[in-house]
């Protein structure tokens, strides 16, 4: 890969400074980062890493909702959000491998927005906020389509605010090598209606199911999705499963995330 | 000997202290002082025309040394292929050059064209980004049907059709198996895609070049499964110097799987760059590269016919092949697809009449050669599928059409309509035991209880047979083989008694520092503990030819056993003289030269002893010292078999097969340590898995590989995988070879495939879905549940 | 180049390394501990696996300046102070979980993590735990017997080696 100086700040306001450096580019957990960088598809000269900075990490219950740190590593939502959001932390438990769990952050995955990424479907599904270094933005206005956020050029993630749901659940289909989300569908029922987010299908990126969400507000038990489909159109196709697939899939496994949300 | 040591035991390996505690020494653990590191540009489109390579920039980049492109290595030779196949109208194979490095053309998305080397890996990496290389990018040929039938694509000017040969086996043969389709009361079709995989040791290939300037000496560290075949081939075909200038070491080699069998350009880059620079030169391959550059393996398109009566005997068998030979000649890719592959295709069974046709063809892809079973999984597979279907057509039980096919116990030594001839074996006490350790008799409550989970279970089937230890060379030299065939050992007795064994076959991954040294013991009546096996240092070793094809104890280890006959005969000579007695009078037993019938005694020990210090020796009849040196051909293949069943639940919402169990019965002749065996097993049905749901390397319309990392080419994981059952009691020990051994390290991959594949399309059928009679490999999800839809 | 200082097995080390050296590569090149090993560009295969204050870590995606102060464990520390092989080291051994050694020092430093976390892992707990740990030759039969093993529990019950 190419060089770049690297910078450890411990404030968030000393990370911000740091990247508006002239090619200054944040480092999370590096779990994408690095290889890419090992391809040469990106080269920062400055790199700006946040995990030295102790008031992003951890999780605690606020007001009845769940905070997590912007640069909580994904083995720490795993075990802490286990009592107060159990999807959520089945699903941070499952990204990756318990290596990539150790170092991969939730800020780093949400800035990155992967359109195989698991936490998108979680913040979108949970209408969570997401908190950066100079504002709050809501789940439904974050994610803009594949590897887009409304992130603004050196702008931290420093936090996420999840609103604890009645029940949910995150049903994760692996793409068999990556083992990302080939389709990953999280349900959540609120006092206030269900929020169906759906990764890995669309060539937008995570999005949310309102058919699904209209249906199952009404109902919260499989049947009532049952007769519902997901056009395949703006659904990705590679060599491991056709738009119709990943179509198919997302309603799947929509009903088999509402039989066993918890 | 103790059981916890000898022939048979489940002895723990030796070589496991240094590989658990960070002490293996791997090519790329090596450091040399003064090394200097290699970065290879290759290619990044499938095919093209070199028209100039701008190296000026790089060449001007910090701590460049040197940076060289395939004009610099035009005048050396090619890399060879290893054995000459010609076409059924006498034509010769076409063999286009495959240069060090490309030359005129590019033919494949990684084929190297020039080296970077520099003071550091960074520098050399960050130069090579400077080197300029003007290439005009041609049609790309990969779609094999379109190669033999487009005469306009090319991947090498001078070869019409990209046809390297038209085979036929046995053409003699051809004029009856047609007749006796035409007659047969059924014919069952199937066309059939052999899935084209990456070997992917874990070790990435790597290599050091070390030209000594002071003696003109070359010494080559890599990654190979036959370090004196790949010291052959680079001296002799290759860099033209001579071959006592050269030697090449594997130490530690991270698996291989066939793919470090063969000598790639890089090797004899790095030697070139070392001499050119006067300092070692060093090279490492990364992932990325490996999966463009290390030789695949498989990919055949087959369309099988089976002729039977309606009762399920088989009549005839045929099929027409086209194989993937890549864009060069691999070392072994002739030989893969026609003797390791329709020799093969009677399988276990009686067929009376069998032809098969085989076309290599090539592409602009990465080179396929042999990859574990190396045709033998190609042919099983099209055997054992396209009886299962018969089976359906038929509505026959496939366990009884399989049974009453098979060759019997007292057909031995069976002659084949594909000529080889089967030593031993029994094929239905296999079958039995698999029945029994796979519990068929349960399968009916196992498949209830899926079905209340609302999972589909199925159970699928194998019975196969394969060739090992291919042999012997005179036979293989007249059906064009360019080597021979046969391993060496040299049995060192040092003069304190403790032994080295220098043997020719190479362990990377199969334990022979452990069971070598478990055979010897057994044989000399000396501890394990003071016999060393070296390996993979031409300098030290015979002239052998490596580890491939579970050739290893077959082959190596009788030259081995071979060469510790010689001992012993040598050390009753020697015996006969210190207890003047006569040599016929003299026994060894457990590490004792006595006179039998009496108390007289000398051990091993005094015996090695006498012969370094020979004061009471027959020195006018007799060498002093003791080593021996063996080199043994054998008189024929070695022929492993047994029989496999597979248990599948599939998800038919979303197409996921989930392996529910999987069981092998096997027949590997005598087993020398079952604890390895059956390690080899697990390994071998682990990898044929992975074909048969998981693996497949593939390749665009402009032959760019888009299963390119691991994010896309699924390698098996612990989770995708159960717990084996195996065994391996119903052996028939091999009549031809002294341990009686067969071999053991392809079978698991060879086997394993048509079972899962069985397995998924009996689940279909008991589900209700009885339209779907194949699914081409891998089977993922999205491939089932399309199946289904259909 | 910056000078980083850390622990690696016990032992205050320092070097001086570029913003892009990879932890592995610090390892391997700086330090000479080969045991730690390479096998993929995507942080998938595992085998560069050690431990960084006590969390299973891939050192090829992690840079070395990254985790500078902290406490890093290599294959190079797993054995027992005598010598002799730790207990999952052993168990690898006895079990033959392991064959042509290359994922070895990777899936040993794993196990270990699974096993500190938890201590009677179930088989299908340690299958999932070892998911970015790829082995090519042993099909994980008998990996995973070794961790079961190593766990204290009885795997005689296990199917045949």
């Amino acid at each position: 890969m190419h060089n770049f100086d690297f910078v450890k700040p411990s404030s968030v306001a000393d990370a911000v400074r740091a990247l508006s450096a002239q090619g200054a580019q944040a480092l999370s957990g590096g779990q994408t980062l690095l290889p890419t960088m090992k391809q040469r598809l990106a080269a920062p000269a400055v790199l700006v890493s946040l995990t030295g900075i102790a008031d992003t990490k951890g999780v605690r219950l606020d007001k009845g909702a769940l905070s997590v740190g912007g640069a909580t590593a994904h083995a720490v939502v795993a075990k802490e959000a286990r009592k107060h959001y159990p999807a959520l932390a089945d699903l941070a438990g499952g990204i990756g491998d318990p290596a990539v769990r150790s170092r991969g952050t939730i800020g780093g995955s949400l800035a990155n927005n992967d359109p195989s990424a698991c936490y998108p479907a979680a913040v979108l599904a949970s209408g969570a906020t997401i908190l950066t270094d100079r504002r709050s933005i809501a789940a439904d206005d974050f994610f803009q389509g594949m590897f887009t956020t409304a992130l603004h050029d050196g702008e931290i993630i420093t936090g996420v605010v999840f609103p604890i749901p009645e029940k949910a659940a995150y049903v994760k289909f692996n793409q068999p090598a990556s083992r990302f989300a080939l389709t990953g569908v999280f349900v959540a029922k609120y006092g206030s209606g269900v929020r169906v987010a759906v990764t890995g299908a669309s060539a937008n990126g995570v999005f949310r199911w309102t058919e699904a969400e209209r249906a199952l507000s009404a109902s919260f038990t499989p049947a009532a999705i049952a007769g519902l489909s997901l056009p395949s159109d703006g659904m990705i196709a590679d060599l491991h499963g056709s738009a119709a697939y990943r179509a198919n899939l997302a309603r799947v496994l929509t009903g088999r995330g509402v039989a066993s949300a918890h | 000997m103790p059981k916890d040591g000898g022939i048979g035991a489940s002895t723990v390996r030796r070589e496991d202290i240094r590989f658990l505690t960070g002490k293996g020494r791997y090519t790329a653990d090596i450091n040399l002082r003064g090394q200097a590191y290699a970065c290879f540009l290759r290619s990044e489109v499938a095919h093209g025309r070199i028209n100039r390579i701008d190296t000026a920039e790089a060449r001007a980049m910090p701590g460049v040394l040197a940076v060289m492109t395939g004009a610099d290595f035009a005048a050396m030779g090619g890399n060879p292929a290893g054995w000459h196949i010609p076409s059924r109208n006498g034509e010769a194979m076409k063999e286009p050059k495959r240069p060090v490095l490309a030359h005129g053309k590019v033919r494949h998305v990684g084929d190297a064209y020039a080296v970077v080397v520099a003071e550091t890996l960074e520098q050399a990496r960050d130069a090579a980004g400077a080197v300029v290389a003007d290439i005009t990018e041609l049609p790309a040929v990969v779609d094999m049907a379109q190669a033999v039938a487009n005469p306009d694509l090319r991947v090498h000017d001078e070869i019409a059709n990209n046809v390297c040969f038209d085979w036929g086996w046995i053409e003699d043969n051809r004029a009856a198996v047609d007749a006796a389709f035409k007659a047969a009361p059924h014919v069952t079709t199937l066309e059939l895609v052999n899935n084209r995989l990456v070997p992917n040791a874990m070790e990435p290939r790597a290599s050091i070049g070390d030209y000594d300037p002071g003696t003109g000496d070359y010494k080559l560290y890599t990654t190979s499964q036959n370090p004196h075949l790949s010291r052959l081939l680079i001296a002799a075909f290759v860099m033209g110097i001579p071959e006592n200038k050269l030697t090449v070491i594997a130490p530690d080699v991270g698996g291989g799987f066939g793919s470090k069998i063969y000598h790639y350009g890089e090797e004899a880059a790095v030697l070139a760059a070392s001499k050119a620079l006067n300092r070692p030169v060093k090279w490492v391959a990364d992932r990325s590269e490996s999966f463009l550059s290390d030789a695949h393996g498989r990919d055949h398109v087959t369309r099988i016919e089976l002729a039977t009566d309606l009762e399920g005997n088989f009549l005839a068998l045929r099929t027409e092949t086209l194989a993937n030979v890549g864009a060069y000649l691999s070392n072994f890719s002739t030989a893969t697809p026609t003797f390791l592959h329709g020799t093969l295709m009677a399988g276990p069974y009686r067929t009376p009449l069998v032809y098969v046709n085989v076309k290599a063809v090539f592409t602009n892809t990465a080179p396929v050669d042999a990859y574990r079973g190396a045709g033998r999984p190609e042919a099983t597979f099209s055997i054992e599928r396209v009886v299962d279907k018969m089976c359906r057509e038929l509505k026959l039980d496939p366990v009884a059409v399989r049974r009453k096919n098979l060759i019997q116990p007292d057909q031995y030594p069976y002659t084949t309509p594909v000529g080889l001839v089967y030593d031993t074996g029994n094929y239905p006490a296999t079958l039995d035991k698999l029945i029994q350790i796979a519990d068929f008799s349960g399968f009916e409550a196992r498949r209830a209880e899926s079905a209340r989970r609302g999972k589909l279970r199925g159970l699928g089937l194998s019975t196969w047979i394969e060739a090992c230890g291919i042999a012997p060379s005179n036979l293989v030299g007249v059906l064009g083989a360019r080597v021979g065939l046969y391993d060496a050992a040299t049995v060192r007795v040092n003069a304190t008694g403790n032994i080295s064994v220098m043997t020719g076959a190479h362990s990377h991954g199969q334990g022979h520092e452990t069971v070598f040294a478990q055979i010897v013991s057994d044989k000399l009546g000396i501890p394990a503990s003071s016999i060393e096996i070296v390996h993979g240092d031409t300098s030290k070793i015979p002239f052998g030819m490596g580890s491939y094809g579970s050739r290893s104890l077959a082959v190596g280890g009788s030259a081995m056993v071979k060469a510790v006959d010689k001992i012993i005969a040598k050390g009753k000579k020697i015996a006969a003289h210190m207890l003047e007695a006569a040599e016929d009078d003299i026994v060894f037993e457990d590490g004792k030269f006595s006179v039998t019938g009496t108390d007289k005694a000398k051990t091993f020990g005094e015996i090695a002893f006498s012969a370094y210090v020979p004061h009471n020796y027959p020195l006018e009849s007799l060498e002093p010292g003791l080593e021996e040196t063996a080199f043994y051909d054998p008189a024929n293949f070695t022929y492993p078999a047994g029989a496999y069943a597979c248990e599948v639940e599939v998800d038919a919402e979303t197409g996921r097969v989930e392996i529910a169990s999987f069981a092998c019965a096997d027949d590997f002749g005598n087993v020398m340590n079952p604890m390895i065996v059956n390690g080899q097993v697990h390994g071998g049905v682990a990898q044929g898995i992975g074909q048969a749901l998981l693996e497949a390397a593939a390749y665009d319309d402009n032959g760019q590989l888009l299963t390119g990392s691991y994010m896309d080419y699924a390698m098996p994981r612990a989770d995708d995988l159960p717990m084996f059952t195996v065994d391996h009691s119903c052996n028939t020990p091999c009549t031809h070879n002294p341990l009686g051994v067969k071999g053991c390290g392809e079978a698991g991959a060879i086997g394993s495939p048509p079972a899962v594949v069985n397995a998924v399309i009996d689940a279909l059928h008991r589900g209700g879905h009885t339209r779907v009679t194949h699914i081409d490999m891998p089977l993922t999800p999205s491939r089932v549940w399309s199946a289904i839809q259909n | 180049m910056t000078n980083v200082t850390m622990t690696v097995n016990g032992k205050a080390v320092s070097g001086d390394v570029e913003g892009r050296t990879l932890l592995s590569s610090f390892l391997r090149e700086g330090l000479g501990l080969t045991g730690t090993h390479v096998g993929c560009d995507t942080s998938q295969c595992g085998a560069c696996v050690v431990h960084v204050d006590g969390k299973p870590v891939k050192s090829c995606t992690v840079f070395a300046l990254d985790v500078a102060g902290a406490a890093v464990k290599t294959i190079e520390g797993m054995a027992n102070a005598d010598g002799s092989l730790g207990v999952i080291q052993q168990a690898f051994q006895d079990h033959h979980g392991l064959q042509c050694g290359f994922c070895t020092p990777g899936m040993v430093m794993s196990a270990a993590a699974l096993l500190a976390d938890n201590p009677k892992p179930t088989e299908s707990e340690v299958r999932h735990y070892l998911e970015g740990n790829i082995c090519r030759c042993t099909g994980y039969h008998n990996i995973v017997k070794a961790v079961l093993a190593a766990s204290g529990q009885d795997v005689a019950a296990v199917a045949a080696e």
